[in-house]
């Protein structure tokens, strides 16, 4: 479903992506994991459309986002870091309007795809509410109904966990989970229990680089009897 | 092109889901009336029935009051994160900057349509010329448009709402001072006369002059339009940078 080969993007004199390549399938969980400033939100806003790469490419679904960005954010359902919503409108309007962009301008339609979504996210009690006025948790809920409203083949979700309690990680974890079998998915953190709980494959990054590319097992294996935050340093370090 | 409908509507409903709206139109309604009824405006004392001295401080009641509407355009969606969620939606740049445009210029029109108590007011008064002031909401209307455009490019410029609005500010203000009379003198003292007239003609404030006399010249209607054609161009260019 995605291919990346060869992405780089450079800021000023930082290369904050160099040459990043992989692909995700239809079925896997892809964790970027990595340490803060690593390139992990640069190599998803290359391949969600949102910046362009200075050399490489990012296909989806066969698409290539630099010669048909709109194509490829038709497939695409993407979380951006902190989940930016209009914080004037309701939860209701907000999703409405993603609706209305993604298509769905039938009333009927578009009513049962917000009322699915409120449901699988659990905002249904904050519905009326404006945006502003809900805590970081409710926040977060918003921008994943929002990456979910068109029911995409790929889902691109940066640090979707963050700011949520122990309780709400669990749950959008399971969520994930359970519709892992027919997306790709990939998403970003820094937490590493996150490793085990969700993905089938994991990349870490560091400086810009892939430094592993494997499965949560073999990452294990790497360094048997060491804890995952031991193999993290070891890898991210002796890459920086 | 079907996408600019839900910006459009998403737009023009965040004027008034926030009191930026009704603050807007109130002091915007207050402001022009009051200069209209003031010593320099002479509503009554013209002795005429004609919103001539209503629309007269228009090119600079613009001024100030286009960029409080256009600042937000971008710049506010820059700040708070949302152009990543915006430009990672299946829309071009393009239908963003035309639907974001077109409802700041609808939210315009509204308030300008919104001074119609002054015209029943004349034609209580006296009875006015309806082809003269339809050509006069007309202009400045258009002159609104050109205003915002420029607004809008400003606004796409920068994250900070201040700056948006002192670029903006500036900018409008270079357009309305370059068709008065003392700087157009000043200015033929320095550039020979035929450079001179060619800068004068890009201000707003000669193109407006001949809707307020009921004219409607295509020239100036085609200035406004390829100002408001131009600036989303260079829009769509410094969002794509």
């Amino acid at each position: 479903m995605i291919e990346v080969k060869g992405l780089v993007k450079t800021y000023g004199a930082k290369r904050a992506v160099d040459g990043i390549s992989f692909t995700v399938n239809r079925g896997e969980i892809l964790d970027f994991l990595g340490p803060n400033g690593a390139g992990k939100s640069t190599t998803m806003k290359m391949l969600t459309g949102f910046i362009c790469p200075d050399a490489g490419t990012a296909r989806v679904g066969g698409i290539d986002v630099t010669t048909d960005p709109v194509g490829v954010k038709r497939q695409l359902g993407y979380l951006p870091e902190s989940a930016p919503a209009y914080p004037e409108m309701t939860v209701e309007e907000f999703l409405g309007f993603i609706a209305e962009i993604r298509g769905f301008r039938e009333s009927v339609e578009k009513r049962a795809r917000i009322e699915h979504v409120l449901s699988l996210t659990h905002l249904t009690t904050v519905r009326t509410q404006t945006i502003e006025t809900l805590s970081k948790g409710y926040k977060q809920r918003v921008g994943f109904a929002q990456a979910l409203i068109h029911n995409p083949p790929v889902l691109v979700l940066d640090e979707p966990t963050d700011g949520l309690d122990p309780n709400q990680k669990n749950e959008v974890r399971t969520l994930i989970k359970s519709m892992a079998a027919e997306k790709a998915v990939i998403l970003s953190t820094h937490i590493l229990e996150e490793v085990d709980a969700i993905c089938t494959r994991v990349i870490i990054i560091a400086g810009g680089r892939i430094v592993a590319d494997e499965t949560p097992a073999a990452l294990r294996s790497r360094q048997p009897g060491a804890r995952l935050d031991e193999i993290f340093r070891t890898l991210t370090l002796s890459a920086a | 092109m079907s996408q600019i409908r839900p910006l459009f509507k998403r737009e023009f409903l965040g004027y008034f889901r926030s009191p930026v709206a009704y603050v807007f139109l109130i002091s915007f309604l207050v402001i022009s009336v009051s200069l209209a009824f003031s010593r320099y405006g002479n509503f009554f004392k013209a002795g005429t029935a004609s919103l001539e001295a209503y629309f007269l401080f228009f090119p600079w009641l613009f001024m100030f009051i286009v960029p409080a509407v256009g600042m937000r355009l971008w710049s506010e969606e820059k700040r708070s994160g949302t152009v990543e969620l915006l430009f990672t939606l299946p829309v071009t740049t393009f239908e963003a900057v035309l639907g974001k445009f077109l409802a700041g210029w609808a939210f315009l029109t509204l308030a300008i349509l919104l001074s119609f108590p002054m015209a029943l007011t004349v034609a209580f008064l006296g009875q006015p010329d309806w082809g003269v002031m339809a050509a006069t909401y007309f202009g400045a209307i258009l002159m609104a448009g050109a205003y915002l455009g420029v607004c809008a490019l400003t606004s796409a410029l920068t994250k900070n709402q201040v700056i948006s609005f002192v670029l903006s500010l500036a900018a409008c203000a270079v357009l309305v001072f370059l068709g008065l009379s003392s700087f157009t003198n000043t200015l033929e003292s320095i550039l020979p006369v035929g450079v001179a007239d060619v800068v004068s003609n890009f201000s707003f404030v000669t193109h407006f002059d001949a809707f307020t006399k009921g004219i409607v010249d295509p020239k100036d209607v085609i200035f406004f339009l390829s100002l408001i054609g131009f600036t989303l161009f260079l829009n769509v260019v410094a969002l794509e940078r």
